[in-house]
């Protein structure tokens, strides 16, 4: 089958640049950021977490999108293959980061205000 | 007789694999079976990361001040360039990885040839800088002093620059003795003396004036909570212990250990990874240049290959935020 099909294929160059142009300002922005840190982004909290690190966040997975869509050519695979694929990690990855962060935050509280002395 | 990948002898017979649902090819499916998996295990240790942080919110160093290093700018704080640079690195070779795939659809064997070895010097530049961001790590710049409570007390000038041991301590001619096997009842030897003893630390620091005590708290401003004079001396007298200088498994002069730990695994895990897939790349590259996809009619390995060094760059993007960013 890949036979036939190799030879279909048109070239994908020019896409290719563009997306890597897209990947390279994303990684120049977030690292601007990241010297710079706006006060006004670092002490606005938006859900318990600065507006900063939801932009790095948000950015990120900007280019995670542009990385599995564009070079990992999810865009040309079949909406079976791409569903099972991104929704596999979307919930699983949720889910774990949920009972994880909730838990670590849980911790943290009871060091803060019960009575066990972790710095003696 | 044709090659595997493209007749399985099992056309059109349903439970023999033959038909193709999701109009991918077995070797692919199976490239990505191992790839979704491979991304459930880095979200593991990266969610492990964040319950940790999460734990010590108020008191996790700042990557910042950790990785403030660049090549040839000794003593420069140059906060994240280096990593900057690494993760343009590795997007560019995957950018060289995807042109090698692209050219393969179109049977280009020169430029297969070409772009694959562009992407297998920059997995080997990338690998080369973790190495080297490795190494300033495990070395350190400055030590800390840790106290009973397992944290870490830094050092600072008045106006909040850090200071090294080697500035404060006070050398004093007292004989240290390393543990070693042969002195003691059973063949057990002591850790690597630290260049200064506890005693010396503190007499320095009672002698200078000018410096100051740093602890792990951030303050409101997430910048770490400098110490008075006298609240300094305090807390030295009464808590510090030991010497820390550089970062190991156990203790880091960077703060909680476990900082140190993540850093290792994490980023020891996608290296390995980095190098698994140069070794693959070199394996596939050699395979383009004797030919082997040519006869065979169809570059789909490198297709597969080329899967598995996008997701390298994939985790390193998500490493990267996570680990020196946020």
């Amino acid at each position: 089958m890949a036979h036939e099909t190799a030879h279909h294929h048109e070239s994908n160059t020019k896409r290719i640049w563009i997306v890597f142009a897209i990947l390279s300002v994303l990684t120049i922005v977030e690292v601007v950021f990241g010297i710079i840190k706006p006060g006004f982004l670092v002490h606005t909290d938006l859900f318990s977490m600065s507006l900063l690190n939801w932009i790095f966040i948000i950015l990120t997975l900007f280019k995670a999108y542009y990385i599995a869509w564009a070079f990992m050519h999810l865009e040309g695979e079949v909406k079976g293959l791409r569903r099972a694929i991104v929704w596999t990690g979307v919930f699983l990855i949720g889910y774990l980061l949920f009972i994880l962060l909730t838990e670590g935050d849980y911790i943290y509280e009871v060091f803060k205000t019960n009575h066990v002395a972790w710095d003696f | 007789m044709d090659a595997t990948v493209v007749r399985t002898g099992t056309e059109g017979k349903s439970w023999g694999g033959g038909n193709e649902p999701l109009k991918a090819s077995y070797g692919k499916m199976m490239m990505w079976f191992f790839i979704v998996s491979d991304a459930l295990t880095f979200s593991g240790f990266l969610a492990a990361y964040g319950f940790s942080r999460f734990k010590f919110i108020d008191s996790w160093p700042i990557a910042d001040e950790v990785f403030n290093h660049f090549p040839f700018l000794h003593g420069v704080d140059a906060p994240m360039y280096y990593v900057a640079l690494m993760t343009f690195i590795l997007i560019f070779s995957s950018v060289t990885m995807v042109l090698a795939v692209d050219a393969g659809h179109q049977m280009k064997k020169g430029k297969v040839i070409f772009y694959m070895f562009l992407t297998i010097i920059g997995g080997l530049i990338f690998l080369g800088s973790q190495a080297w961001e490795w190494k300033n790590f495990i070395t350190g710049t400055y030590g800390a002093v840790s106290t009973k409570g397992g944290n870490i007390l830094q050092f600072v000038d008045n106006e909040g620059h850090r200071v090294a041991l080697a500035d404060v301590a006070q050398v004093m001619p007292t004989e240290r003795v390393p543990h070693t096997r042969e002195s003691g009842v059973w063949f057990e030897e002591g850790a690597a003396l630290p260049t200064y003893s506890i005693e010396e630390i503190k007499a320095g620091f009672a002698a200078n004036e000018n410096i100051l005590v740093r602890t792990q708290t951030l303050t409101e401003e997430g910048e770490k909570t400098i110490l008075s004079r006298d609240e300094s001396l305090a807390k030295l007298n009464t808590e510090a212990v030991g010497v820390i200088e550089g970062a190991n498994l156990s203790q880091n002069e960077y703060g909680p250990p476990l900082f140190a730990d993540f850093f290792f695994f994490i980023t020891g895990f996608h290296g390995f990874h980095v190098l698994s897939g140069v070794l693959i790349n070199i394996i596939i590259f050699f395979n383009v240049v004797i030919g082997t996809y040519e006869r065979r009619g169809s570059y789909e390995m490198v297709e597969k290959v080329g899967l598995y060094w996008h997701f390298v760059d994939l985790v390193w993007v998500f490493v990267f935020t996570f680990f020196y960013l946020v």
